[in-house]
This record gives structure tokens, sequence and C-alpha cells, in this order.
């Protein structure tokens, strides 16, 4: 059966000015087509520009290279036809339930009658019947995601996108909702032809699409496809859902092999925002387990989700604490040292392998102890800092750098100042 | 947006409160007629302001009608001009420092302009100079409402900005909808200050010397000043007494209500922790004929925003654009020529300016820095102990905070003339006097602050340090200063604006037939104005117009940033 493109995205790409005439690149290369009957969730790390493509499938923000075309037709602004749920919600607090769904009816020439009967139709389709009268103040966070929810299918959209819909929500709100947006959509319900989920959570993509698409961050690329063909409703427990899982898991992390490649190849290191406390309670935790773990049952053991804990396996990596085989995260010879030292070994330990592994670490050392005072303003930093990320990440950057330099003792942070400075007799020959 | 589904066939029972509104009504018509046909007029240069105390109502509504009109004018400037600021990044650049300059003019620097334009528009009528005072107090009224609302909309979620893009709301819809509620709340507290403002310089506008002839407006504002020149103390009491009845029937009736309905437009989703009440709205609120009217005009802005849709009215319609397209450019180049002219103006005006009266203005200028530092030195020493324990003592804040508010609405200009009074008694020149006046008038943005302050540190900051014993100069070193600084520093940057705007006002006094004047930057843009020396005026201007903006920058910028990162509790 030929299905039809809803939306095609031909060769975006998508790059933000940083000033002077810099730029930094979001996404890259994106090539991807939104059939009918399709329920495509797209999956990346924070920073892999997975909202940013979102908005540009909503015409909200235009690519900066690359086109998009809505069947066939270039898509330049929002287009009514394709609709929108935001991760805050994104409701009209003076606004009751009804107004708020009515929202998106009033510009398109409709009477008043049919307008309503519209706005109770999708509110009803969500289960709010009964709140039309309701606040969103007077609301749980799960009944404030359903009338944006409902806002969204009440213009009868072709295209329904949403946005860390459910990340908001706790964890058994969120799985009732992601169990009722499954069964609209399995009874053909839903008005929308097709719908896109961006999310961080892979257990909720390969329980609700039909495709899982795969971005890689820094800049966002299309890493894989992987088709989700599993009968509805989808047991979590069964082999092919774990399968599948681990599958993604694998992909998602980018193998260890490529990180001094990138070194090699003229890109600043990455580095992950974990805290220094968290990696050692993740490699404390790991090194209790026997060394070895399986990261989708570690995550779910912990109630963790990707963006929570990739940060502290990708830092590890770094740390050259712990190593990715297969879907497993696995503890390295120092890593298993790590974990079993007394606090001051430890620092010692963390020490070394910071300033071995970590690019940034390196040179801040470098510079502090090259300048006669031993004490240099964040600025600088932030400014070399920004030939390669975006101004936050910049800072991003600089603060996980600060708390792993300063648990380690190599340098010191005035905050007041905003300076970073060597202790005394602390000069580090390197 | 409200839709009539669900709602019962109600009795349309008309009750007492009914008949409240409809006189309500009838008596605000006749206000308007009355106002209509005084300012119609023409101006009589010989006009007697009759201090019978059987005059004061009229002349009362009189100045009611002046404030509330140059209200009406802020509130259009303030939400036009924010909005225009809003919209792209090169307006914000020049719309907003602008803004910023213009604030720190003190009222009788725009005077000569103000009046000799409107009397040569309207010449021999009195609406001439009725408009002008309009003016006047509306300079001093729509800077901080038009901060207010460009700050609220420049605050809009990015997601609620979306969501206006992606169901496609048209610019009057997005106006309606989300801007205009969104800045509903900041919009109402900033109303009240100013209008709270108009009173304060009600004085200075409706009767003042430009070029050496005489200009007054029958009014409050005149008739206390009237009153007080003639020595006349009972009828300045009997003046100063309705004005305080007006503004606390001003506060009831009007900001009040206002305040308890804009509650629905906070954009918080948690309940507050203490609900506002206003008995006057409940009251109204359950006026049939007043839902009626909400109702209707509920249903005409749902027809009005429908019918804005329409192809050929906002977007999309080609013909259109270019009309706003070239009015737009006509705009522009009107006010550039204006600002051309005006630029070349003033700089033979200014070049008329001799060395001597530059060193004057620099003299000056330094006298009224010194006693705006004093002046709030002064209200530091007292508002700091005191506003920190009232904060932290719910008990006495309950107390105590009525009567501070009472205290705060008498508008500080209302009291001048009895401390003048006392001044002369005592002999003291105004060179000192002038620091008292300020201080009346700026000391309650601090007070207010610094309760704020004192009353949201946290509970369990407060008992850690009952705990480890910390007290006297260390609790205040550790605990207090630390944790009230946002507030004050936010107390701070008005109240020291708030002083040198009324460095006009206190440093240069005409009381009981004569003038007394302090050495200082105010009383020569006073002075300088009455005598009609435009040059020194627009010198001496511009020369505090930079002190405001410069320590604005290098003072108050610097520590509301450090307050807002280093200092703040969450």
């Amino acid at each position: 059966m030929a299905k039809e493109v809803i939306l095609e995205l031909k060769n975006v790409k998508k790059s933000f000015l940083i000033g002077k005439g810099r730029d930094i690149t979001v996404l890259d290369n994106i090539n991807l087509n939104i059939f009918s009957d399709d329920f495509v969730s797209i999956l990346g790390q924070s920073g892999a520009g997975k909202s940013t493509l979102l908005r540009i499938m909503a015409g909200i923000i235009e690519p900066t290279e690359g086109e998009v075309l809505y069947k066939g037709i270039p898509l330049k602004k929002a287009n009514a036809r394709i609709a929108v749920v935001f991760q805050s919600f994104a409701l009209f607090p003076w606004f009751n339930v009804l107004e708020n769904v009515r929202v998106g009816l009033v510009g398109q020439g409709l009477n008043d009658e049919e307008i309503n009967e519209k706005a109770i139709r999708a509110i009803d389709l969500v289960g709010l019947d009964g709140f039309e009268d309701a606040y969103p103040r007077e609301l749980s966070g799960g009944m404030r995601q359903r009338v944006g929810i409902a806002r969204a299918l009440a213009v009868e959209p072709e295209l329904l996108l949403m946005d860390e819909p459910f990340s908001a929500l706790d964890v058994l709100t969120a799985d009732n909702l992601r169990g009722d947006i499954i069964d609209l959509w399995r009874e053909g319900k839903m008005p929308a032809k097709a719908i896109v989920l961006v999310t961080h959570n892979i257990e909720e993509a390969v329980s609700m699409s039909s495709r899982a698409v795969v971005l890689s961050h820094n800049p966002g690329r299309v890493k894989a496809q992987i088709p989700l063909e599993l009968p509805y409703p989808r047991d979590k427990n069964s082999r092919d859902f774990k399968f599948l899982l681990d599958k993604i898991y694998t992909i998602l992390i980018k193998p260890p092999e490529e990180i001094p490649m990138m070194l090699a190849a003229g890109r600043y290191q990455f580095l992950p925002h974990a805290k220094v406390g968290a990696i050692a309670g993740l490699i404390e935790l790991v090194h209790d387990q026997g060394g070895r773990v399986d990261i989708y049952a570690l995550s779910s053991e912990l109630s963790m989700e990707l963006d929570d804990i990739f940060p502290l396996i990708e830092a590890s990596v770094i740390l050259d604490f712990g190593e990715i085989k297969e879907g497993d995260f696995i503890l390295t010879e120092k890593g298993g040292k790590w974990a079993q030292a007394d606090t001051l070994e430890k620092k010692e330990i963390f020490k070394e392998a910071a300033l071995q592994n970590v690019q940034l670490i390196k040179q801040i050392v470098q510079v502090l102890s090259t300048i006669s005072k031993h004490r240099v303003s964040e600025e600088f930093f932030i400014d070399i800092l920004k030939n390669h990320f975006t101004p936050e990440e910049a800072w991003n950057q600089l603060e996980t750098a600060i708390d792993w330099g300063r648990y380690a003792e190599l340098f010191a942070y005035d905050y007041d100042a905003g300076e970073l400075y060597l202790e005394e007799n602390e000069t580090i020959d390197m | 947006m409200k839709i009539p589904i669900s709602i019962p066939a109600e009795t349309f029972k008309v009750r007492l409160i009914d008949i409240a509104v409809f006189l309500i009504i009838l008596g605000i018509l006749s206000f308007l007629i009355y106002i209509a046909s005084e300012w119609g007029t023409p101006y009589d240069r010989t006009l007697e302001i009759n201090l019978n105390p059987s005059n004061i109502p009229q002349y009362a509504l009189q100045s009611v009608a002046r404030i509330f009109s140059a209200y009406l004018l802020s509130l259009v400037f303030s939400i036009w001009y924010g909005y225009t600021a809003s919209r792209t990044k090169i307006h914000e650049k020049i719309m907003i420092p602008l803004l910023d300059i213009l604030q720190s003019i003190p009222v009788l620097s725009f005077l000569p302009g103000v009046v000799l334009a409107m009397i040569a528009l309207f010449p021999g009528k009195r609406i001439g100079l009725e408009l002008a005072c309009i003016l006047l107090i509306f300079t001093g009224q729509v800077w901080n409402m038009t901060f207010s609302f460009y700050h609220s909309i420049s605050t809009i979620p990015k997601e609620m900005r979306e969501v206006v893009k992606v169901f496609k709301f048209n610019k009057f819809s997005k106006f309606l909808r989300l801007d205009l509620p969104f800045s509903a709340i900041g919009l109402i507290w900033n109303s009240m200050m100013s209008v709270a403002g108009g009173w304060f310089f009600l004085m200075a506008c409706e009767m003042f010397v430009l070029e050496d002839r005489d200009f007054r407006l029958p009014g409050l504002g005149s008739y206390i000043q009237i009153a007080a020149n003639s020595g006349n103390i009972e009828y300045v009491i009997y003046g100063l007494g309705m004005m305080i009845l007006l503004i606390i029937i001003i506060d009831l009736f009007i900001w009040r209500p206002l305040i308890v309905w804009c509650q629905k437009f906070r954009i918080e989703t948690v309940p507050p922790e203490e609900e506002r009440e206003s008995l006057i709205f409940n009251i109204f609120s359950g006026s049939v004929f007043i839902k009626k009217v909400v109702d209707t005009l509920n249903n005409a802005l749902n027809k009005i925003e429908k019918f804005s849709y329409r192809e050929f009215i906002l977007s999309g319609n080609p013909v259109m654009n270019k009309i706003s397209k070239a009015l737009g450019l006509i705009l522009l180049m009107v006010i550039s020529i204006i600002i051309i002219w005006a630029i070349l103006k003033a700089s033979s005006i200014v070049s008329s300016v001799s060395l001597d009266n530059i060193l004057t203005i620099i003299k000056s200028a330094f006298y009224s820095l010194l006693r705006v530092s004093v002046a709030l030195l002064i209200a530091l020493a007292w508002t700091l102990p005191v506003g920190v324990y009232i904060g932290l003592n719910p008990r006495a804040a309950k107390m105590l905070q009525g009567i501070v508010q009472i205290a705060a609405s008498v508008p500080a200009t209302a009291i001048f003339p009895v401390i003048l009074l006392l001044l002369i008694k005592l002999g003291g020149s105004l060179d000192i006097g002038a620091v008292f006046l300020m201080l009346l008038g700026t000391q309650w943005y601090l007070l207010f602050n610094i309760i704020a302050g004192a009353s949201a540190i946290p509970k369990d900051l407060i008992e850690i340090s009952r705990v480890y014993g910390i007290k006297g100069i260390r609790k205040w070193k550790t605990l207090i200063l630390p944790g009230i600084f946002p507030y004050l520093v936010t107390g701070l940057i008005t109240a020291s604006g708030g002083a040198w705007n009324a460095t006009i006002v206190s440093e240069y006094v005409s009381f009981g037939g004569k003038i007394m004047h302090a050495a200082g930057l105010g009383a020569l843009i006073s002075l300088s104005s009455a005598s009609g020396n435009f040059g020194l005026l627009l010198l001496s201007t511009c020369f505090m117009s930079l002190i405001v903006v410069g320590i604005n920058r290098l003072v108050w910028k610097r520590l509301f940033i450090l307050a807002k990162t280093k200092y703040l509790l969450e």
C-alpha cells in the first residue's frame, strides 16, 4: 500500500548565530519522511536538537538550509493542519478548559456553535468531560496536559507534534496518559493522521511508536531509524521489547572509540553535565553489582531517564572508569579501584584521570600555571569555549569542569570575582 | 470568550446594588458633562481661586478629571510604546534606553515646551492650558507603567509565544488574549503608583509661573497652594482633608476591586497563600446589571476578534500592508524632522548659556547629589530597623501595616505646607529643609520593600540562626542583610529616582507669598523655567538626566544584578 507522505524534510540544517559571524550547527543533514499512519519517536540526548527539529516541522522556526515540504508544498509559516503539544502545557491561565481548547478554532471562520461543538468533542476525547469550566490552576499536571492535547486535537490536524509531553508529569500519571493516547491511536479515534513524539525516554518510544528516529548530538544527525513493529498492547517484559530497548540504547551511546577520534579531528571534547558525586554514586553501584550491568536495567532500577543517566555513563567513559559493550556498562580496572578507594585516594585517582582525559581541565590547569598570578577570569575560558559551543553550552561546559577540577583540587573557583585560580603550592608540572 | 451554553435561565432580579450602579453611572455622566462645560470656556487670565471651603468639592472634581485624563493617556502610551519596543530588536535598542533618559527628566523641565505648544494650538482657550496640565501630569505618571508593560510582555514564556504561532493567532488576538492579560497585574500595580504620583505633582502642574507670567487652573492643587500662600492654615487643612478622602475613595472603589479582579491573570498555577479580598468587589459582582454589561462586552470582544480574522483586515492583505508601511514611514519621517529641529533649536539655545552658568550647574548638581544621598541615608537609618522588625513579627505586621499604609498614601506634597510652616517658625533654611521634604516622598518605597524582604526570609534560616545562637550584629550580617538584599536594592532604586524627581518641588517652594529656594539642581530647573531662561533649563535638565542615568547604570544596575544572582533566596 502506497502511503501518503505528509511531511518531508530534505537536507535540513539549522545553525544559530553566536555572534561575530560565528555560528554553531545544531541540526545537520536531516532527511526524514513522515507518512500517514506513522507514529514516529525522535530520540536523542539533550542537546541533540530534538526540540529544534520539532519546531522546524511545526513551521515555528525556519531551517538554515534545506526545505520542509507539507504534502509536497514548502512549509513557510505555521500551518493550521499541524498542531503541537508542549512540554510545559503552555495553557492560558486566565482561560478555562473550554476557552483554552477553543483557542485554535477561533481564527478558522467557523460560527460559535461549530467552534463549541469541535472543542467539546476534543475535550470528551481526552476524558475531560465535566471539566469545561475549570481553570488550569484547579487541575493536576496530568489533566493540564490533557487540555493541551485536546487543544491540539480540536483543530483536527493532519500531523500532531508532541514535544516531550510527559516529561513534566510524575511516573504514574505519565503512564496513564501514554496508555490513553495509544488507545486513541489504535482505535483510530485520533483525528491526526500521523504523530511525531520527541522524547528522551527510550521505553516510551518503544512502547508507543511505530518508528524510532535516533539523533546523534553535536550536531544532531539522523543516526538510525528503527522500525518498531511489535503488536499493541506491547508487553514491556517480553523478549522482543527488551531486545529493541537494548538495541536503541546501544545506538544512542556512541561507541567509546569515537572519543579520541573526535579529539583527533579537531573537535572540542564535549563534557557531559555530570557532577562528581553522581558519577561516584554510579560507579560504586555498578561495582557492588559485580562491575557489569545492563544499562536499561540500571536505568529502570534507579528510575532514571535517559537524560539523567547518560551523562553519568558518558563521563565515566571519558574518565576511563568504564566502557560500553552491547548495551552493558562495564567498569575498567581504574573504575574498580576508584569505587573502592577512600576519600583521599579517590581524589588522587580522579585528579590523574581528569588531567589525562579531559581536554578542558587540562587547558585550564595549563593556563593557570603559566600565568604568574595564577588567577584567570572565567570569561577567558568562556571565550575559548564559545568557539565550539553555544554561549549557554559554554557556561555548562565550564561549570562541569569547575565541579570536577574543584573536587580533584586541581584549581579553585571564586564565585564573587568569577575567577579560577590555583591555590598556593598547587602549581602543577605538566 | 464566554460561551452562552450552560447558563441557567436567570431570574432578572433587580437588587439594591443595581440601583446604586445606575446612580453611579448617572453621576459619572453628569461629571463628564460638567468637566466638558468647564474646559470649553475661554481662558480667564484673572482667575481667582475662591478659598471658601464650599468650593472645594468642585475644585476636587476638576483635579480628579485631570489626573484620570493623564492616567488614561499614560495607559494608551505605555501599551503602544511597550508593544512597539518589544516588536523588533532595533526598536528595542533605541526605545528602551530612550525611556531610561525620559524617565530621568523631571516634570518641570517639560513644562515650558508643553505649555507654550498647547497655548499656541488653542489660543485664548482654557482647553489649551488644561491639556498642558494633563500632559505635565502625564510626564510624571507614564514611565514606570511603560517599563512594567514592556517588561511583562518581554517575559512571556517561549512556549506561550509558540502556541500563538502554532494556532495562528492574528495580531489582535495575540494582543487581546496573551499580551494584555499577561501584563495586567503589573500594569494595575503601576497604575496605582502612577496615580498616587499624580497627586504629588498636582500643585506644580495646576499653578505655575512661566516667563514671569502666572498660569493657574481651578483645582485642588491650586486651592491648597493659594491657601498656603495666604498663610491660611485652616483652609490648607480642609484642602488636604479632601485630597486624603479622595485618595481613600479611589483606593477603595477602584484599585482594590481591580486588584482582586486581576488575580485571575496570575501566572503561577499554585494558589496564593492568602486570597485578596475586596468588599466593594464582592458587592458589585452581585449586580445583575454589571453582569449583563460584562457579558455584552465579552461578546462584543469575541465578535471583534472573529471579525479581525477576515482576510482584508489584518494579515495577508497587500493593500493594508502597504498602507500600514507607508503610515509607519511617514510617522518615522515626521519624528525624525521634529528631532532634528529640536536638536538644532536646542543647540542654539544652549549656546547662549555662559560659562558662569555652567559652573553654577555643576555646583548645584553637587549640592543636590549630597541632599539626595543624605535623604536616602536618613530614610535607610529608620526604615531598616523598623521594616525588619515589622517583617519578622507577623503580629506587629498586622497592626502596623495598616497605619503605615495610610501614612504612605498621603501625598508628600500635601504635607509640604505644614512642614514649611514649621521650618519658617524654626528659622531653618530650605538648604537643609529640602532634605526632609525629599524624605517625605521617598522613605515609603524603602520601608515597604524592607518589610516585604524581611517577611520573605525563610523560616528555617531564622531557626538555624537561633539554634546556633547567632545574635546581634552577626545576625544582621549573616542573615538579615543578605536576606533582604534584593528587596533593599529595589527599594533604594525607586527611592533614589523619587528623590531626584522630588528635588524640583522641594528645593524651590513658593509659600506665603514668597519664594524660598535652596542651592540645588532642582531649584535651578524650577527657577529657569519660571523666568523663561530656556538655555539654562535645557542644560540643567540634561545634567540631571545624565546624573540619574549614570547612577542607575553605574551603581543600581550592578547591585541589582548582584541581588538577582548571589542573594536570591529560592
